[in-house]
């Protein structure tokens, strides 16, 4: 019998598997690292995921497709690849501190985080169905383990359980999609579906109608659309805050990574249909998600909250891009509020670390009055992040909402443009709640003890930066979005 | 002129605060001292627009423009002419004046003055961007530090007003994005104004927009019913705050009507100025006769603002030639004597520790100087004759006169209650039996004090006297505008016949502008207000002088 060695085109992995080596290399080093020096290891998952980005950025440009046409390597998968590095290397950079002082610094974290980078990846490279499901199970595993990796704390264990219950639940929604898309197409692979939909109607065809809200409910729940955004507070605020960060902000990005590959293109002739429930439940999203995050205590909890209306307006472009014929603007708008939330919701999340205190404590806004005062830098830099979420200018998450509205209004959806930035106008409240406390409520005047590590500042430094350039230069990484998803229709 | 002059002027505070935040906390009196040059030299190359400006054209001047989202077809667009001139004069003087009268501030001096510097880079940039997308961040970033202002170094009740405040202008302004985002794709991807200008829109559509920016526009003025959230913000702000609060910011209101809503609506704006003209009289009677019942005189004076903006708001929409220009000489005039008005307030407040009209009497004796300030400033605020006041309520009552007789007699009555609320309060504060403190405690101006409101009162006089040279400079721009109008009226609604027998009456009636201000000639030559019936006559002057230019 002669063993037959499959031709691959390892390129199109290429950065998956650094970022899969620099995983397995964690685990073995902290084999043989004492307790005290579990720093490197996150120095070398940096290393890791810095090499990952410029494997990524070398291989700009090229289209290739490796496994017979199950995984891409094109601008759409390298983008996103970039942004997961990006979440991925902020989120390791605030994160030593945070588990230090919760106690729980283990190098597992790393291996987790970058098996979770990993898992995104593929999400995103998936030109196949079962591909995709691969990469939303790795990515949902390693979170499971993450959200309740401080063990001894309650409400650590309270959201991976529930995270792990709802989302295995939501996963095999996702799965049974996967099967009537199956049975109705016979293949998962997408361009193919999508060739073979030419011209169908749903209402012809009631397998395909169920398979495509099948699909729909695993992908929302992910990414927190109402009505299946139940799980999020309490897993979001349970979970250590380094890992809520990086769930946000790297999940969000991942889901719509296959929401983008799945629906404005496999199931382009479904559009009428998904469109319309898509943009009936981003209103939902957006209101709902704005609305909850009023009434919170916690400034942990209303991020949480608050990552639902981001969503909400993100699918608003993905209505948008249900119609590609119009809506040119509307995928590379989404791609670029991706990257823009990932620096301000991760920059937010690092002053909350900076800020916190063992149990995580201080944590209310009461404990962030006087702050402007007190660190003025840090609040400065908070500051900005909530100028930007709540979207104005001349900050990122200003452009990026532009970007956004205008997509929708091009494509169409005036009413959802008028909804979103109606919505905008109701989460100044919440976010500049927080600059009240800081600046205008009187809270202690001694500045106390505060030391930030070297990796936590840069993390906060470079976010903010980032946030306010995005604001006043978002043409290059506009246009390279742009190039990503042009190169994918095309 | 290839220095970018406008750009200067807009930037220089900002790198001004930039350097501030480095500087040491403590160095309080160096804080001041940079913020007040900065802002000054703003101001003196300000002047140089006001020198180098070439009255005889409606062109755009001082222009910059550079490609700066070049993907989506933003450009920084910067430029000035008739209709900005002098709101741009207004921001970088009154900018000075309210970092030198906030030298008496105390606490967190670093971070206020960074704030003073922040929002002049704003607000200068509302009056010299060009480009809709570019002059809607300014709108909304210069919401950042007014609400820092407010709320950091305001009274007991600022958080409160910065709540209202802020959520009240976002509010208005988001649907004024959706708007944006509508002309921006309808007019071929670009923000550009003058060519957005040219694009015709439909009448269904051009009357959302219209609603779209009129809301964000008038929520800023404010127009009677979205005024609410004045006196709050007004009352809590700190002295120089409420200054800038009045003195500019209510501006962009107004500023926003006349350089977007009128030259991109024309059609819409026509068929909604009764609309807003009867508004604006609601709301001059409302805010005089509200201002006279205040027993807190920052309230009246806020009060006052709304009966104001009142006026500027009923010329402007008389879209008669003195209407406009009156209206634009008045956001100036309101700007100089409300912002004098506010800062006398708050030198009465620092010495009395009240603003109370009730706990406050006889105090020209002890102050005379202070006192004879205020006379000054409430008379020009009053619409004195020989006062930069009557100027321009005069050519707003003129303009309105022409538009309609009714509402120039309404609105007169305005004039005569805000004497009656301007002298009651003066003469209860001022005059009488001497309330309060102990004379021998209160000092009269000091030297600073002075150096802040002789300047202002100075201007009041000098367009009170002579205001020929403002004038002169809106002339070409505001007869432009008002030509724009009519023209692109014409062109969507009626066969091209109409159009030129438009033209010509527009073009006969900018003839007898420039006589328009002097009062006797106006009053003694009826021809002027009686031209617009005869349109055969017009339209023959017409061709004559079409033929001239």
């Amino acid at each position: 019998m002669e063993l037959v060695i499959p031709q691959v085109n390892w390129a199109v992995m290429a950065p998956m598997l650094v970022v899969a080596v620099s995983a397995l290399s964690v685990l073995v080093v902290d084999l043989f690292l004492p307790k005290e020096r579990r720093g490197l290891l996150a120095g070398i998952s940096l290393l890791g995921l810095a090499f990952a980005f410029m494997v990524s950025v070398r291989l700009w440009g090229r289209e290739e497709q490796a496994f017979k046409g199950m995984v891409a390597l094109d601008p759409l998968a390298l983008f996103f690849d970039l942004v997961f590095l990006l979440v991925a290397a902020l989120t390791i950079l605030i994160s030593p501190e945070y588990l230090k002082r919760e106690e729980a610094h283990y190098g597992e974290y790393y291996v987790l985080i970058l098996f979770a980078t990993l898992g995104m990846m593929l999400m995103a490279s998936g030109l196949d169905l079962i591909v995709i499901f691969l990469g939303l199970e790795t990515l949902s595993l390693s979170l499971f383990i993450l959200s309740g990796f401080l063990r001894g704390r309650l409400s650590s264990n309270e959201s991976a359980l529930k995270y792990l219950l709802l989302g295995a639940f939501a996963t095999s929604f996702f799965l049974y999609g996967i099967a009537l898309l199956y049975g109705s197409t016979g293949t998962t692979n997408l361009p193919r579906i999508g060739k073979l939909l030419q011209g169908v109607l749903t209402g012809t065809d009631p397998l395909l109608f169920l398979s495509m809200g099948l699909l729909m409910v695993g992908l929302g729940f992910k990414i927190a659309t109402v009505p299946f955004h139940a799980w999020i507070p309490d897993v979001y605020e349970g979970a250590p805050t380094s890992v809520t960060a990086f769930m946000i902000a790297g999940t969000k990005a991942a889901t719509f990574a296959a929401f983008l590959r799945i629906f404005p293109y496999a199931l382009s002739s479904l559009q009428a249909d998904w469109t319309r429930i898509l943009a009936a439940l981003a209103v939902l999203t957006m209101t709902v998600g704005n609305v909850m995050a009023i009434a919170q205590q916690n400034v942990k909890r209303m991020l949480a909250y608050s990552s639902i209306a981001h969503a909400g307006y993100l699918m608003v472009a993905l209505v948008a891009a249900g119609e590609p014929s119009i809506g040119e603007l509307a995928a590379p708008s989404l791609l670029f509020y991706l990257v823009v939330y990932a620096f301000m919701n991760l920059g937010a999340f690092g002053v909350i670390i900076a800020l916190g205190k063992k149990g995580e404590m201080n944590l209310t806004f009461d404990d962030y009055a006087g702050l402007g005062f007190r660190h003025p830098a840090l609040a400065l830099a908070m500051a900005v992040f909530m100028f930007s979420l709540a979207g104005l200018p001349p900050t990122a998450g200003f452009i990026g909402k532009f970007y956004l509205f205008t997509a929708a209004v091009q494509a169409g959806y005036v009413g959802l443009a008028i909804i979103g930035v109606l919505n905008g106008v109701l989460s100044v409240y919440f976010y500049l709640r927080l600059v009240v406390a800081m600046y205008m409520s009187l809270g202690e005047v001694e500045p106390t003890q505060l030391t930030l590590s070297p990796a936590l500042a840069a993390a906060i430094t470079l976010s903010a930066v980032m946030t306010l350039y995005l604001g006043l230069f978002p043409g290059w990484l506009f246009d390279r979005a742009s190039t990503a998803v042009l190169a994918f229709v095309g | 002129m290839d220095l970018p002059i406008l750009s200067i002027i807009t930037f220089l505070p900002l790198l001004g605060a930039f350097i501030l935040l480095f500087v040491e906390r403590r160095r309080e009196a160096f804080i001041k001292g940079l913020a007040f040059v900065v802002s000054l030299v703003g101001f003196l190359l300000s002047l140089h627009l006001f020198a180098a400006f070439r009255a005889d054209t409606p062109e755009l001047q001082f222009v910059e423009k550079v490609p700066w989202v070049e993907g989506l077809g933003v450009s920084y667009f910067l430029g000035i002419d008739g209709l900005s001139l002098f709101l741009v004069l207004l921001t970088t003087f009154l900018s000075a004046v309210a970092i030198l009268a906030s030298f008496s501030v105390v606490h967190k001096v670093k971070e206020y003055m960074i704030c003073m510097l922040l929002l002049e880079t704003g607000m200068v940039g509302v009056f010299v961007a060009l480009d809709l997308l570019l002059f809607y961040i300014f709108w909304e970033a210069m919401l950042i530090p007014m609400y820092f202002l407010i709320g950091v170094w305001g009274g007991p009740r600022r958080i409160y007003a910065t709540w209202k405040f802020i959520l009240y202008t976002m509010a208005g302004s988001v649907l004024m994005l959706v708007g944006i985002i509508i002309l921006y794709l309808l007019g071929g991807r670009t923000f550009d104004l003058p060519a957005l200008s040219q694009v015709s829109i439909p009448p269904g559509l051009q009357r959302w927009l219209f609603f779209a920016f009129a809301l964000a526009f008038a929520i800023k003025v404010p127009m009677f019913p979205f005024h609410t959230w004045l006196p709050d913000a007004h009352v809590e702000a700190p002295t120089a705050g409420s200054v800038l609060l009045a003195g500019v910011l209510l501006k962009m209101g107004t500023y926003g009507f006349l350089r977007f809503a009128l030259p991109l609506f024309p059609q819409a704006s026509v068929e909604f100025a009764p609309l807003i003209l009867f508004l604006a009289l609601v709301g001059i009677l409302y805010g005089a006769l509200v201002s006279m019942i205040q027993p807190d005189l920052k309230t009246l004076v806020a009060y006052s603002s709304v009966s104001h903006l009142g006026f500027v708001m009923l010329g402007m929409f008389a879209l008669t030639i003195q209407g406009v220009e009156g209206a634009i000489l008045q956001m100036v005039n309101h700007g100089l004597s409300t912002g004098a008005l506010f800062l006398i307030v708050g030198m009465l407040y620092d010495r009395m520790h009240t603003r109370m009209i009730e706990e406050l009497g006889g105090l020209y004796r002890p102050l005379p100087l202070l006192g004879a300030f205020f006379l000054i400033v409430a008379f020009s605020s009053i619409g004195l004759p020989g006062l930069n006041g009557f100027v321009g309520e005069f050519l707003i009552l003129v303009g309105t006169f022409l538009r309609s007789k009714l509402y120039a007699v309404l609105a007169a009555v305005g004039v005569i209650l805000a004497a009656v609320y301007m002298l009651w309060m003066l003469q209860r504060v001022m005059f009488g039996e001497q309330r309060g403190q102990e004379a021998g405690h209160l000092f009269d101006l000091s030297g600073r004090e002075i150096a802040v409101l002789l300047p202002v009162v100075l201007c009041i006089l000098w367009i009170g006297i002579y205001p020929h040279p403002f004038l002169k400079r809106m002339d070409a721009s505001v007869q432009h505008l008002l030509q724009q109008i009519q023209v692109r009226q014409a062109i969507s609604h009626q066969p091209s016949a109409f159009r030129i027998l438009d033209l010509g009456l527009r073009i006969s009636e900018l003839g007898s502008l420039h006589q328009s201000f002097n009062p006797k000639s106006e009053i003694g030559n009826p021809q002027s207000s009686d031209r617009r019936p005869l349109i055969a006559e017009s339209l023959r002057e017409g061709w004559n002088s079409s033929s001239l230019r």
